[in-house]
């Protein structure tokens, strides 16, 4: 049971991020190593809205989100989008921005370990295993949230422009959508879902500078599972992961360090047999 | 003695002919000297420290050069070379008690066979799946290292190697001159008939299986050359570390090595070996800034490729040389015609 628990909490957050990440990647082509250090800032902004500014919880969440956003979105439109044709250098540059965040962070809170206090205090009993009231509404925003994008890529025009520049860049420029600036919008829509999931999680992770390369990690082993650019992919994936991380660390008695390993294990051989991932486009050659 | 003469009159003409002609050349000659003739001028037991363990991440960093800067495959976990090659020396050198000059070319075959176990699934696939894939390998090892404590030392790793020899001076010398021979031979790989064929490998794999060549063959070759190197350098820094522990598997050593190698400039060997040569005496002197020290460097690297996207060297090296149009040689920028065939230069 704890089993579960664990394993949906993890997915769930494993899902919000690489869907997120998915986007950047599809739409931009930026392989984004910046995106749960951005998690990871908007956990701490939360943190410092909650325990020493004192304000609602949910207002803090909002406005962390927000900061984190425009903080995305000047670090797209100064130091990524110049160098956008050059890969290679884009992913150095994301590189940097992370060391630069974590140090940042570091040099503002300290290298502590810090914690945030939960929206909803108290438990239940389910089948012998204690829930956190505050497990079970992670869980149901983070549904909420996925079932919104859903709705956003699928039935609004603002979607059907975001999935067509990320099916086939060129053409979407021919139809007349401004190609670049709906990377920026993608990558701000990215970056607040990147945002949401560390303001979510905050209360139930312990927050350190550091906390942002373990989840890099898990996020690009569910994306490459899953595909990149297939948001249905990275949603199953990441449950797929999710789980069995759960299963390992609860399972296998040396399971803490081998979680990983074993989730990269399983992303390897099914990128064995299956070279794009489960659900993902392989791409033709791009001349 | 007449013949001494003769070749010493051979030798300066060589060197005003093809050396002195070219700055970049002059620029590798005086660096060759620099390094050679440092001792002479200072001892300085940290400087000396500084410049071997540069020497060491050099050989690193060309190595990563070779596999994904000419054959395209970009691959995140080089820190598994690296690690394998340390661990390898250690085990060999605590247990079975083999020299250091005979487990470092052993635990260099492991890293070989570590590539061609890294290469084989990473035929078929391409872009973001190679890197994520290749980054997930150190950390699979990682994970069994941690949880196999009394085979590897865990989290401390396995402590108490030789040294390469005992004296300070013997030690600089033969680590930076199996830095400055590894790194002539790497560069002669790149310029042979197989380096030209990683290079098309990276342009368009699909032109080169076009023309009959067996890519798999040669994709496995760089992984496996670029394996040998690393691990070198893994047997070398562990030898000199004297110690073999996990650090030298993390995601951050993987994610150093390429920062560097982008940095100097992909597909060239001397790229990554000058930013190594530039970036971590970099890390090392702000040493009196504790807290700010990665911010710094992260700042560097960050505004650096906003200004020359391409790589610090062939910025550097467009700005002081030029390409003759019509025979394809390079000259030095101020020349008005090309050296060998005199033609124009715009």
């Amino acid at each position: 049971m704890d089993i579960i628990i664990t394993g949906l909490i993890t997915g769930s957050m494993l899902a919000l991020l690489a869907i997120s990440f998915s986007l950047i990647f599809g739409v931009a082509r930026i392989v984004n190593i910046a995106h749960t250090a951005f998690y990871m800032v908007a956990s701490y902004c939360i943190y410092s809205l909650s325990a020493k500014g004192g304000l609602n919880p949910v207002a803090g969440m909002l406005i962390a989100v927000g900061g984190v956003t425009i903080l995305g979105l000047l670090a797209y439109r100064f130091l990524i989008d110049p160098i956008r044709e050059h890969e290679a250098a884009v992913l150095i540059a994301t590189i940097a921005l992370a060391m630069i965040f974590q140090e940042g962070v570091m040099l503002i809170y300290t290298g502590d370990y810090r914690t945030v206090s939960p929206l909803i205090e108290g438990f239940f009993v389910v089948a012998g295993v204690k829930v956190f009231y505050q497990q079970v509404l992670t869980f149901a925003v983070v549904l909420v949230i996925l079932a919104l994008l859903w709705l956003l890529l699928m039935k609004t025009k603002l979607g059907l422009a975001v999935r067509s520049t990320a099916e086939d860049r060129e053409v979407a420029n021919l139809m007349g959508m401004n190609e670049s600036r709906l990377a920026m919008i993608t990558m701000g829509l990215a970056v607040a879902l990147a945002g949401f999931t560390g303001a979510v999680i905050a209360p139930l992770a312990v927050l350190s500078p550091f906390m942002w390369m373990e989840p890099l990690i898990m996020m690009m082993a569910v994306v490459v599972l899953g595909g990149l650019g297939s948001i249905k992919g990275s949603f199953v994936a990441a449950y797929i992961l999710g789980f069995t991380e759960a299963l390992v660390v609860f399972l296998i008695p040396k399971g803490a360090f081998l979680k990983g390993s074993v989730a990269l294990s399983i992303m390897i051989l099914v990128l064995l047999l299956r070279p794009e991932g489960l659900f993902g486009i392989s791409f033709e050659e791009e001349r | 003695m007449f013949v001494a003469r003769l070749y010493v009159k051979r030798l300066l003409t060589i060197v005003r002919g093809e050396v002195l002609v070219l700055p970049s050349r002059i620029v590798v000659a005086l660096f060759f000297l620099v390094l050679l003739g440092m001792p002479l001028i200072s001892q300085n037991p940290y400087l000396i420290r500084v410049i071997v363990l540069t020497s060491i991440f050099a050989i690193l960093a060309a190595s990563w050069d070779l596999l994904s800067g000419f054959t395209g495959q970009v691959n995140f976990g080089h820190a598994l070379f690296f690690g394998v090659g340390a661990y390898t020396t250690a085990l060999l050198n605590i247990h079975l008690h083999i020299p250091p000059w005979g487990s470092i070319p052993l635990a260099a075959a492991a890293a070989v066979l570590a590539g061609l176990i890294v290469g084989i699934p990473c035929l078929r696939l391409k872009g973001t799946y190679l890197a994520l894939t290749t980054m997930a390998f150190p950390i699979i090892l990682m994970g069994i290292v941690f949880a196999l404590p009394d085979l590897t030392g865990g989290e401390l790793g396995i402590s108490g190697l030789q040294r390469l020899s005992n004296s300070l001076l013997v030690n600089y010398y033969i680590y930076i001159v199996t830095m400055l021979v590894l790194c002539t031979v790497m560069w002669k790989i790149t310029d042979s008939h197989t380096g030209v064929i990683f290079h098309a490998i990276r342009e368009d794999e699909l032109a080169v299986r076009a023309s009959g060549i067996n890519t798999t063959r040669y994709k496995l070759l760089a992984f496996c050359l670029s394996g040998f190197f690393a691990g070198i350098a893994g047997g070398l820094y562990a030898h000199y570390m004297r110690i073999a522990g996990p650090s030298t598997l993390e995601v951050s050593m993987s994610f150093s090595v390429v920062i560097w190698a982008v940095f100097g400039g992909l597909a060239t060997i001397y790229g990554p070996i000058t930013s190594v040569f530039v970036l971590f005496p970099l890390l090392e002197f702000v040493r009196f800034w504790p807290e700010y020290r990665t911010m710094i460097f992260a700042v560097v690297v960050l505004l650096t490729l906003l200004y020359m996207p391409e790589g610090l060297v062939p910025w550097v090296r467009d700005k002081i040389e030029k390409q003759c149009p019509r025979c394809k040689i390079r000259n030095v920028a101020t020349r008005k015609t090309c050296r060998v065939c005199t033609a124009l230069l715009d």
